[in-house]
């Protein structure tokens, strides 16, 4: 992989931004967003027509939370993602081919085709793994913030999971133990409402950020639906963690609009379809920003238009790309067991 | 030359390697302030306070969830696990995580994490605090596994299990605590290579390929096996389990003939059959007899001391097992 690769995709900010953002800032985040929803149709498409094996989910309706919070983070802090990690892999600034070859399990993959959508990991920008275990790194990104803390850096970790993972009683023994030795971590949950096929109503029992406040931990909630709110409110949160002030949580409210997996197509019976339809007409994270940008007569509406014909185009040659990429050699298999 | 304890030896391999190293920490429960339950990390938090040997609260899922991550990330962390026990209570983050990290990122990311604490019966501690868990973490690949059996090779292989890039679970024994052996003065550096075997007793009989308090056992057996009944055993102490070396078993095997496979863990689909069956698969005709496993029956260790000392594979067992094999064929 040559680094004049043209799908290469602007890692998070290195260097310190001004207190006020730009409009070209936006357009990046918008650009970012674009590219992680471009990604998803395509590998959703990849799955239907049988082209990519094993199981990936969707991203899509999420994208503001990945593309705000991994903005607001430098390039040497750490993320951990999840299973629905597409979107934080790309925000951190992975490269659209070597993603793509992943999830088909080819030798450029970031993993060699060894993890595939649910194991991407890229040290180079600080992503520390996907996790298919709900909540499973909520203990390693705790981790890697005390790592942080013994080493005198600066950084930070970032925790991603989703409501789900609320049930697992790994987030809350990471918890106290962040909060009581002041670890720079940064909770993001992502409250999309279901627990795979099941409602939280069902699932979680009473407040979501008041586990954390339980616990002493700073915790604010936030539109994850509205890019610009989530990037403000990361970066407050961030600088908190890298003066010493400790973990904080942030609840993100969203929507998946698609399935819990590119399978789970008829929802029906779990989910109405008037409710999706409000999420995707009137919570759509891309669409709320270009409105926003244009009310504002920052942006005019074709920008957007060709910023979405550029990443698609893009996106589709990192899936040529892939396709035509070769599989990793038999002998493979049993390597990189042990270091 | 002088004497240690079993305890002293893991205590000293710790303390030389945090002089050595910065990014060598500890983290368990109470091995603070306190030293550890069995005082295994006695002293340490004197000399290298707070932030490298690390109190927790009783929640060995996130501390070690922690221990992984800081790992990922340019630490060398050594776990604690209080009783070998609980690693059920942290197995997703054992197996799932520190095992399998190295291969699902398709070797770009490292985990050199060690995990130690002690196993195993003998002092009626009862079902949940006795358990000897070499045979199911061989179970899963991406993890080391190495249980010594003398103070020496304790220090020789702890050093070199910090120092490994991989996770290593290191197993102490209850039993072995307090044991006393032949130490190179405190000053002198020296390792023990993970994966290597080593024949504690010579013998032309019959070889008991074996490892941690079991070689204890083994070795007792085996004199009074010499003294009543003039059977001369070979015990080979594994010293690791994962990964096996099967060339120092099938020398001793080549020699003896006769092959008693002795672990703690139960017998049935332990480590011991897979010693066996590689026996068989590599080169069945050094074999006079058929090989056989020694190990727990399938129950829990119980308290009761007649009980317990039915169930465990220890001296009184491995006579008769010995004893049954040799009249059957010697």
């Amino acid at each position: 992989m040559s680094d004049t690769d043209a799908s290469k995709s602007t890692p998070a900010n290195d260097v310190e931004q001004p207190a006020t953002v730009d409009t070209e800032q936006w357009l990046h985040m918008y650009e970012q967003m674009c590219k992680i929803r471009a990604f998803e149709e395509n590998a959703n498409q990849l799955y239907l027509s049988a082209k990519m094996p094993g199981l990936t989910h969707m991203y899509i309706g999420e994208e503001a939370i990945a593309v705000g919070v991994c903005e607001a983070l430098r390039r040497d802090d750490y993320i951990t993602s999840t299973h629905r990690g597409h979107g934080h892999c790309l925000a951190k600034g992975a490269n659209l081919r070597r993603m793509f070859c992943e999830l088909l399990g080819k030798e450029e993959g970031y993993c060699r085709g060894k993890g595939g959508s649910m194991h991407i990991a890229d040290q180079e920008v600080g992503n520390l793994g996907a996790n298919a275990i709900v909540g499973g790194s909520a203990g390693i990104a705790t981790g890697a913030a005390m790592s942080i803390k013994m080493r005198g850096s600066d950084q930070v970790a970032v925790c991603f999971f989703g409501d789900g993972a609320l049930g697992q009683g790994l987030l809350y023994e990471s918890m106290n133990m962040a909060q009581l030795w002041k670890l720079p971590v940064i909770y993001v949950c992502e409250n999309n409402l279901y627990n795979q096929y099941t409602h939280q109503s069902e699932t979680t029992a009473g407040s979501m950020t008041g586990r954390a406040e339980a616990f002493g931990i700073h915790a604010v909630e936030v539109d994850g639906q509205d890019v610009q709110t989530v990037y403000a409110t990361m970066r407050e949160l961030a600088e908190r963690a890298r003066r010493g002030e400790g973990p904080a949580f942030l609840l993100c409210q969203t929507y998946r609009f698609y399935g819990h997996h590119v399978g789970d197509v008829n929802r029906d019976y779990y989910r109405a379809r008037e409710e999706e339809n409000h999420w995707r007409g009137n919570c759509d994270p891309l669409k709320l920003l270009a409105t926003t940008l244009t009310t504002q007569k920052l942006v005019e509406a074709y920008v957007f238009e060709q910023i979405e014909q550029e990443v698609r185009t893009e996106v589709e040659a990192a899936v040529e790309y892939a396709l035509a990429a070769p599989y990793p050699a038999a002998e493979e298999v049993t390597q990189h067991v042990y270091a | 030359m002088r004497k240690t304890t079993y305890i002293q030896a893991i205590n000293e391999a710790m303390k030389d390697e945090m002089r050595r190293d910065e990014s060598v920490f500890l983290i368990g429960e109470d091995i603070g302030h306190y030293g550890g339950l069995f005082r295994v990390t006695r002293n340490l938090f004197d000399e290298f306070g707070a932030e490298r040997v690390i109190d927790t609260p009783i929640s060995e899922q996130g501390f070690m969830g922690m221990a992984v991550g800081a790992a990922l990330v340019g630490m060398r962390p050594i776990v604690e696990l209080m009783y070998m026990d609980f690693f059920l209570v942290c197995g997703d983050q054992i197996f799932n995580q520190a095992a399998r990290y190295h291969y699902m990122s398709g070797g770009l990311l490292n985990v050199p994490l060690v995990i130690r604490g002690q196993q195993g019966g003998g002092k009626s501690y009862g079902s949940q605090h006795s358990v000897a868990v070499e045979s199911v973490f061989a179970q899963y690949p991406g993890i080391k596994v190495v249980a010594p059996a003398t103070p020496y090779d304790a220090k020789g292989l702890l050093i070199s299990a910090i120092r490994d890039n991989n996770p290593v679970l290191f197993l102490e024994h209850k039993m072995l605590y307090f044991t006393r052996g032949e130490m190179p003065d405190a000053t002198e550096e020296y390792t023990v290579p993970i994966g290597k075997a080593d024949v504690k007793r010579q013998g032309k009989d019959l070889t008991i390929v074996t490892s941690s308090y079991c070689v204890l056992e083994a070795l007792d057996a085996a004199e009074e096996l010499a003294e009543e009944f003039g059977i001369d055993v070979e015990v080979v102490d594994l010293r690791t389990i994962v990964p096996l070396d099967m060339e120092t078993v099938l020398e001793s095997v080549q020699k003896t003939g006769h092959l008693l496979a002795l672990h703690e863990s139960q017998a049935n689909c332990g480590i011991g059959a897979e010693i066996v069956a590689r026996v068989y698969e590599e080169a069945p005709h050094l074999l006079k007899s058929p090989g056989r496993r020694l190990g727990m029956a399938p129950a829990s260790v119980p308290v009761s001391k007649p009980l317990e000392m039915e169930l465990l594979p220890w001296k009184k067992n491995i006579k008769a097992a010995v004893l049954d094999m040799m009249r059957e064929y010697a």
